[in-house]
């Protein structure tokens, strides 16, 4: 239904354009439409925009940019490290937004935003207008925040933290690492995208090796003194894979001073490790495109309001995900997804008219342990006058048995399977 | 039929030896069956158990066992049901246990969309629990010894007044987008059950359950206890229209 209004509207939209129609009251239907444009197909913009299109079913000109054709979720894609997915079933394609639900999906990349023309540049020539504009590039690395690392040097160190080739590049490089070797994980600072990630990996990377390379070695070289469900990784650590994982925190290991890529050395104020794998995972900011449009602070990330999502730089510009500031949520994509709603409801409601209903956030982060061992740890926020402020918590005990921990990973693949229909329809 | 002989014949050695009666002293028929009633809130989205069970989004469970499939009253069953019937599918140990673990497997192009549960133990546990339910079960041969009937596994009952508040659809549907990041709206069940075309006051019961912590899962608790009564209700006048 949608779409065949959205059909005719655009069919009228370019009759009009084309000076035949003009002066007709309907005809002016489609020029009037609102535009939203939406900069990244995450877990944030793919979300923003579907929920755009179906909700103003076909009010809303709603058009996606992104580069790439396939999205390989960051979330289970440590579970294909570790054997437990395969990398197809991690990625989703854009075609369902179009043709279910009208969006008009551009492959490229958003390279300006023009505050004042409102418009967005796109780096293959031209521009698109907006009334509303989405931005949700998610994250850049900041790669020198490791000195020695840099893009280049991702090839050889993957970071891993973008999903798809760097995933199954880090991948190839634990499976064929020579017997007994050490896997190196440099772990980022705070805030970056996904708290427990780094620790699901290891586990992941441990689970793995435990199979193929048991007497290989893992060592995590933290710049932080503590970690998200750190009780119940060390927990799990200990009972499924003893004696092989060490986890170093900046306090032990004197900080971390450099990384050579070509050697696999990672020097630190005590010690120098040799890694076989080395994944390094440098600090993280907002996403380049946001920066260039000035809607970034001092901590390289956007400042929103709560209750709207909109950017504090400009009130025509949301901002989600991991590129925003999102109080005491954390950057993850049911957070990102989570913003997405509200943002639309947002949008919509200036746009169209419809109802305003209260935001409502919430996060839930699975990771998983081993096989049928997963835990959580989740949220409720409210958008307060400052941030959005967490109101009530829940995070998975240890010590807990076997069928509940299995419980809470057939949990995790039941969102899984939600959240990529709620995205991508 | 989809129950291959190797199949249920192991089954069946495996139910022998564990409902041997006098064997199997009654605390572990007590652990069992309350470990099947844990795993009956996988049913329960679509079937109820219990004397006050009524028909939902599946039959109701009670007296299960030695009936024709497909031949309650009052139930929508798909045509496939009702032939498997016909054809002579009774539900007995082995067959419950091969149609949970399989149901499209084993009664091909069923209506009741559930992914279903692996693990012999875990299927085993849920139809000692099931079997509670049918208190004239003692009369099919490889029945144990008279087992207690249990309480059923429902939820606390809701006063009137709360189950007759009318929600509002559309607020509900602005509401469900939270819980879509983890229902699938489609219905379809992987680790997360269905709560789409729930019947409005069972709804609301089970919302009430998890408010009151009653029901464990720490996710719904947190989900449920930010939301008001009108709130709740406005849910579940949504869900019940999305097939
Ligand atoms: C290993 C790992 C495990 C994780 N596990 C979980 C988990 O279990 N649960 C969970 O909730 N979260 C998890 N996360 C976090 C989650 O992946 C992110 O928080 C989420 O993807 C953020 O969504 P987003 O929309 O902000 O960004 P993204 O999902 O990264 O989407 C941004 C999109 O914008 C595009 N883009 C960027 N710049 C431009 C531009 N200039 N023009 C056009 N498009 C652009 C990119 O191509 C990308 O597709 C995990 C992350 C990692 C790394
Ligand atoms: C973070 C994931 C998540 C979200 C979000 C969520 N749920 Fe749930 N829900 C679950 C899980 C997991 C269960 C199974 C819980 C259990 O075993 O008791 C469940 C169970 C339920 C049940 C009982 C199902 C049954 O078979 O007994 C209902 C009803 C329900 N949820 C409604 C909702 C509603 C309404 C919302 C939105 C307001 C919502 N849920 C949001 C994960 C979620
Ligand atoms: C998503 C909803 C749903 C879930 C979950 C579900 N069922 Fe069903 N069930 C149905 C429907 C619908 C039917 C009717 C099927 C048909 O007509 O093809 C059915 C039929 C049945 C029947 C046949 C009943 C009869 O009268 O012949 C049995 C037995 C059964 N279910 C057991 C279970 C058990 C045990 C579970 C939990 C492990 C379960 N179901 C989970 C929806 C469900």
């Amino acid at each position: 239904m949608g779409i065949t209004r959205r059909r005719f509207a655009k069919g009228a939209a370019a009759i009009a354009g084309a000076g035949l129609l003009t002066g007709m009251g309907h005809a002016a239907y489609g020029q009037v439409r609102p535009k939203v444009v939406v900069i990244g197909g995450g877990a944030g913009g793919a979300t923003t925009a579907r929920y755009l299109a179906k909700d103003s079913k076909g009010a809303i000109d709603v058009t996606l940019i992104e580069p790439t054709k396939a999205y390989y979720t960051c979330f289970f894609s440590n579970l294909y490290l570790g054997g437990f997915r395969s990398l197809e079933s991690i990625g989703h394609t854009y075609d369902r937004l179009a043709s279910d639900f009208g969006v008009n999906v551009v492959h490229d990349w958003a390279v300006g935003i023009d505050r004042d023309a409102k418009t967005v540049t796109l780096a293959g020539g031209g521009s698109v207008p907006y009334d509303k504009l989405v931005v949700a590039p998610g994250i850049d690395l900041i790669y020198d925040s490791v000195p020695g690392y840099s893009l280049q040097a991702a090839s050889l160190m993957p970071h891993a933290w973008k999903a798809g080739t760097q995933t199954a590049l880090l991948k190839n490089k634990i499976a064929t690492m020579r017997e007994g070797g050490t896997f190196a994980m440099v772990a980022p600072p705070n805030p970056y995208r996904c708290p427990p990630g780094p620790y699901e990996r290891v586990s992941m990377v441990a689970h793995l090796l435990k199979q193929s390379n048991p007497t290989a070695k893992i060592v995590v070289i933290d710049p932080k003194e503590a970690f998200s469900k750190q009780a119940l990784f060390m927990e799990g650590w200990e009972k499924h894979y003893p004696g092989m994982v060490e986890w170093l925190p900046a306090s032990i290991h004197g900080g971390i001073e450099s990384v050579n890529p070509q050697t696999g050395e990672i020097v630190t104020g005590l010690d120098t490790i040799k890694a076989d794998v080395a994944n390094i995972i440098p600090a993280q900011k907002a996403g380049r495109i946001a920066e260039a449009a000035g809607l970034t602070n001092e901590s390289g990330y956007c400042a929103i309001e709560p209750a709207t999502m909109q950017s504090k730089a400009d009130a025509s510009i949301h901002v989600i995900g991991d590129a925003c500031i999102a109080g005491d949520m954390p950057k993850s994509g049911f957070s990102a997804n989570s913003q997405a709603k509200v943002a639309a409801m947002a949008i919509r409601a200036d746009l169209t008219g419809s109802s305003k209903f209260p935001p409502r956030f919430s996060n839930t982060c699975w990771s998983l342990i081993a096989t049928d061992d997963g835990v959580k740890v989740g949220a409720r926020y409210e958008a307060g006058e400052e941030k959005i402020a967490s109101v009530d918590s829940f995070i998975s005990q240890t010590g807990e048995d076997a069928a509940l921990r299995k419980m809470t990973y057939e949990e995790s693949v039941g969102w899984y399977e939600g959240i990529t229909a709620d995205m991508f329809g | 039929m989809g129950v291959s002989g190797v199949r249920s014949g192991v089954l069946g050695i495996a139910l022998a030896i564990a409902w041997a009666g006098s064997v199997l002293p009654a605390m572990a028929r007590e652990e069992l069956v309350d470990q099947g009633r844990k795993l009956f809130r996988q049913c329960q989205s679509c079937h109820q158990v219990g004397p006050k069970a009524r028909h939902a989004v599946g039959p109701y469970l009670n007296n299960i066992f030695g009936r024709r499939a497909g031949t309650l009253e009052g139930f929508r069953y798909s045509d496939a049901m009702k032939q498997a019937g016909q054809d002579g599918l009774v539900w007995d140990e082995a067959v419950l246990a091969a149609f949970i673990a399989d149901p499209p497997g084993t009664v091909k192009g069923t209506r009741m969309k559930f992914r279903g549960l692996k693990g012999e133990a875990d299927q085993k546990a849920l139809v000692a629990f099931i079997r509670q339910h049918s208190p004239g079960s003692s009369n099919i041969p490889e029945t144990p010894p008279t087992a207690p009937v249990h309480a059923s596994a429902g939820d606390p009952d809701l006063p009137e007044h709360i189950l007759s508040i009318t929600g509002d659809p559309a607020y509900g549907e602005y509401l469900s987008s939270e819980c879509v990041t983890c229902h699938q709206a489609s219905g379809e069940d992987k680790g997360i059950p269905s709560i789409t075309n729930w019947p409005a006051r069972r709804f609301v019961t089970v919302m009430h359950a998890y408010r009151s912590k009653y029901r464990e899962n720490p996710v719904m608790r947190s989900v449920a206890a930010s939301l008001t009564d009108e709130e709740i209700a406005s849910l579940a006048v949504y869900f019940e229209t999305l097939e």
